[in-house]
């Protein structure tokens, strides 16, 4: 009798055990490449959720007033409410935990030859913290009232009175999502800049550190400057909300103004955190695919960091138009157009990495131009925006939602997925398909250009975005074959994402197996097993070089990992 | 290029000038761009046996795509201010204009005239909702303001827009120089209705202007 108990005891404890390990391994983790699919697999699933608000978005512009097929017709307010929590989705809980969460976390530690981050708790923490933040936004879509309908940009008045918008509750639990996010972005700035500066393998000076890994450094001092500006605007908002204050209403002498500084002293800064990442990223991978280092690495560097010290006195050109100073207009107007020049320099140092070299077009490498194709419009519509006079004419029109998204999508989304194509046989130890990847870049290249493109016409004509039915004016009815042909395109784009999606689940399980080394990259990720052991490297490299020497004269190869000591030379004493 | 709408005050075919300038020098930089790439692609496309080029970068490269963009902005940017200071610094406000206080609220502009003597602030005001006269080839210069929400008051084809900020008195002006009727939009989200905020805008010829507001007053 208490043998059997004991031993039922045992049973349960090792059972108990087994179910511990499980979760810790794989659920409450602390190793950073778990964490990172964590956050990939969120982020993905928040993108779809995203993508699928933009195509209600869509219906109602390209056919307003009639029924969604299967349903029934968008409100106004539903409207609004899938306008704010589109870009709020996309913003937040898409692409930066894309970009910032899941290839910062996946790619630190394994490219800069540490066992892990810094802080492995505050990571898991930080990834509990932004799915809770995640969860918190979903469900304000069903509370009374419905999900906040003021903007991903919340300005008050509009965000500050509950009866404004009709969706208190919806906007309460917006902010609160935010404060939470906000949580989960420090902690993980935090381990991301302590790794990078105390965790670098011997060897691996900061002017060895690939490009992915410098800007998502100098990303995260972004972050962990803006974030914490946002939280305090949003707590005041939530005071303004609940508490009765007027931080942001003019009721008592408020500045409804306040905000809008608040928030775009964040909002600019919070633009480079979604697209430095992904610049990083691309460099990485053109000079791979060129088969060449990266063209000027000193100034690629140096422009990262002149953009992030830029977009701390920019965040005025969002307002020319908000009933700030004019003056203000002007000085806000040249610290702006200065971003045009390290971003000039990027885009013509990528030009430069592939001139003269061998280029492989595996997919993570087709993705990569097709950022540099696309970002290079966003790039160039921003210069009109920055003119505060043309601004006058396409401020809050489609003009600026064209350019966000070539800025986001075609610049940000683009280098996510060449990320994904190319640390996918890291992270899981199988390849995906080739021949799927280019057909996903070739329907989403095509329709992402029929779909956004034509959205600088329509802020050419005038369109005012975040509008429900642009039917209602005479100035934009000729404009409607355009909006349908975006709403089109838009549902082609998505289907473009099918292959991805099929790709990837089923690579994942029956995908080729992984060589070492599949794309003879430099990386020092690509020295050990994939998926990477617990604590990965066994022995701690060392690192004898720049993370670029591709082609290099030294070797018959046409690469030289960052960790192979050169044959007789001096470096091999190392 | 049709593509912006017809230009109907005094300062729009300047910022349009602005606008068709940089949209030169941005296409010409886009098609520039875009077809290296596409060269360099075609050009560089990998073959077997065959090794790139060990470039680690040039320096002279790096000073030339410095200081050209540097140079092409200040241009843009000295003209963009020229015409920025004409249209919304108060300070260079055109004199002699009429003078009107407009005021957005959920969801609907209204717009307060200074009545036959021209005095806003005075008995003979009145406000009328949804419609904006002005006369043709005069000043109008307003006050704008919000009793709700931030709303923004834009007039596509006078190339003007401002938001309304409530607690807040900015001001704005243009001089419509065209006969006709146009569209009030508001170009900030305010409200579930935000799509439905609009006025006409009404610009007449002086005479009938001087009628229309005897007729309002007579009438308030």
């Amino acid at each position: 009798m208490m043998a059997t108990a004991e031993a039922a005891i045992g049973d349960l404890a090792h059972a108990h055990h087994e179910e511990r390990s499980f979760i810790r391994t794989y659920i409450f983790s602390t190793d950073h490449k778990i964490i990172g699919i964590q956050f990939l697999f969120s982020s993905l699933f928040f993108l779809l959720v995203g993508g699928l608000m933009a195509a209600l978005i869509r219906w109602q512009l390209g056919f307003p007033g009639e029924a969604v097929p299967g349903g029934d017709v968008i409100s106004l307010k539903f409207y609004n409410a899938l306008v704010t929590m589109h870009g709020t989705v996309m913003v937040f809980y898409a692409v930066m935990p894309l970009l910032v969460g899941a290839f910062a976390n996946f790619l630190i530690p394994l490219k800069i030859g540490a066992p892990d981050m810094a802080f492995p708790r505050l990571n898991m923490v930080s990834f509990w913290l932004f799915l809770s933040a995640g969860i918190v936004a979903m469900s304000s879509l069903w509370v009374e009232g419905g999900a906040a309908g003021s903007g991903w940009t919340a300005y008050p008045p509009l965000s500050g009175v509950g009866s404004y918008t009709g969706a208190s509750l919806g906007q309460q639990l917006w902010i609160i999502s935010i404060v939470i996010f906000g949580a989960s972005s420090l902690l993980g700035s935090v381990n991301y800049i302590t790794t990078v500066i105390n965790m670098r393998a011997p060897g691996m000076t900061l002017f060895r550190m690939p490009l992915s890994i410098w800007a998502i450094f100098i990303t995260a001092i972004l972050a962990l400057l803006a974030v914490p500006v946002l939280a305090a605007a949003v707590i005041m908002l939530l005071f303004d909300q609940v508490l009765g204050t007027t931080f942001f209403l003019p009721a008592d002498g408020g500045q409804p103004l306040l905000w809008q500084h608040l928030f775009w002293f964040f909002g600019h800064p919070e633009v480079y955190i979604l697209i430095l990442p992904a610049m990083g990223i691309v460099s990485d991978i053109l000079a791979n695919g060129s088969r060449k280092p990266v063209f000027g690495y000193h100034s690629m560097v140096y422009a990262i960091i002149t953009i992030a010290f830029l977009g701390w006195i920019v965040w005025g050109h969002h307002m020319f138009q908000s009933g700030m100073n004019p003056l203000l207009g002007t000085t806000f107007m040249i610290s702006t157009m200065a971003i045009a020049i390290p971003s000039a320099i990027k885009v013509f140092n990528w030009l430069g990495t592939m001139w003269r070299g061998n280029i492989r077009f595996h997919t993570p490498m087709l993705m990569a131009i097709g950022f540099v194709a696309l970002f290079t419009v966003g790039g160039l519509s921003g210069i009109f925006m920055a003119s505060a006079a043309v601004d006058i004419f396409i401020h809050d029109t489609y003009f600026i939602v064209a350019h966000i998204h070539y800025v986001l999508f075609g610049g940000s989304l683009m280098a996510a997925f060449a990320a994904i194509y190319f640390w996918f046989p890291k992270m899981f130890g199988r390849m995906m398909s080739e021949t799927w990847g280019k057909v996903h870049f070739a329907l989403t290249f095509i329709t992402y250009n029929l779909a956004f493109f034509p959205m600088h016409l329509l802020g050419m004509g005038g369109h005012m975005r975040r509008i429900a039915d642009p039917t209602q004016y005479e100035f934009l009815r000729p404009l409607q074959p355009i909006n349908k042909f975006i709403t089109i395109s838009v549902f082609l784009l998505l289907l473009a994402q099918l292959p991805f999606v099929i790709n990837f689940f089923w690579s994942m399980f029956k995908g080729r197996k992984a060589p070492l080394n599949p794309w003879q990259d430099n990386g020092l990720e690509w020295t050990i097993p994939s998926p990477a052991p617990h604590g990965n490297f066994a022995v701690a490299p060392t690192v004898y070089r720049g993370p670029y020497e591709y082609s290099s004269p030294d070797v018959e190869e046409d690469f030289l990992p960052q960790n192979v000591p050169l044959k007789g030379g001096a470096e091999a004493s190392a | 290029m049709g593509w912006l709408p017809a230009a109907a005050s005094t300062y729009a075919a300047d910022l349009d000038a602005i606008f068709y300038v940089i949209l030169a020098i941005t296409g010409v930089i886009f098609v520039g761009v875009e077809v290296t790439l596409l060269f360099f692609v075609i050009k560089y496309r990998g073959r077997e046996g065959r090794k790139a080029a060990y470039i680690e970068g040039s320096n002279k490269a790096e000073v030339i795509w410095t200081l050209t963009p540097a140079l092409i902005i200040v241009g843009i940017a000295i003209a963009s201010q020229l015409v920025w200071s004409r249209v919304k610094n108060p300070e260079n406000f055109p004199t002699g204009a009429l003078e009107l206080r407009i005021e957005g609220r959920q969801f609907a502009w209204g717009i307060t005239y200074p009545g036959i003597d021209g005095i806003l602030g005075t008995e003979d005001d009145f406000t009328k909702y949804g419609e904006l006269h002005v006369p043709v080839d005069r000043p109008v210069s307003f006050e704008l303001t919000s009793a709700d929400v931030i709303h923004s008051f834009f007039v596509p084809e006078f190339r003007i827009k401002q938001d309304a900020v409530p607690g807040l008195i900015t001001r704005a002006w243009f001089e419509a120089t065209r006969v006709g009727e146009y569209e009030l939009a508001c170009a900030e989200l305010c409200g579930v209705a935000h799509t439905l905020m609009k006025a006409k805008v009404i610009v007449h010829p002086q005479a009938e202007f001087d009628t229309w507001v005897a007729e309002q007053s007579a009438a308030s």
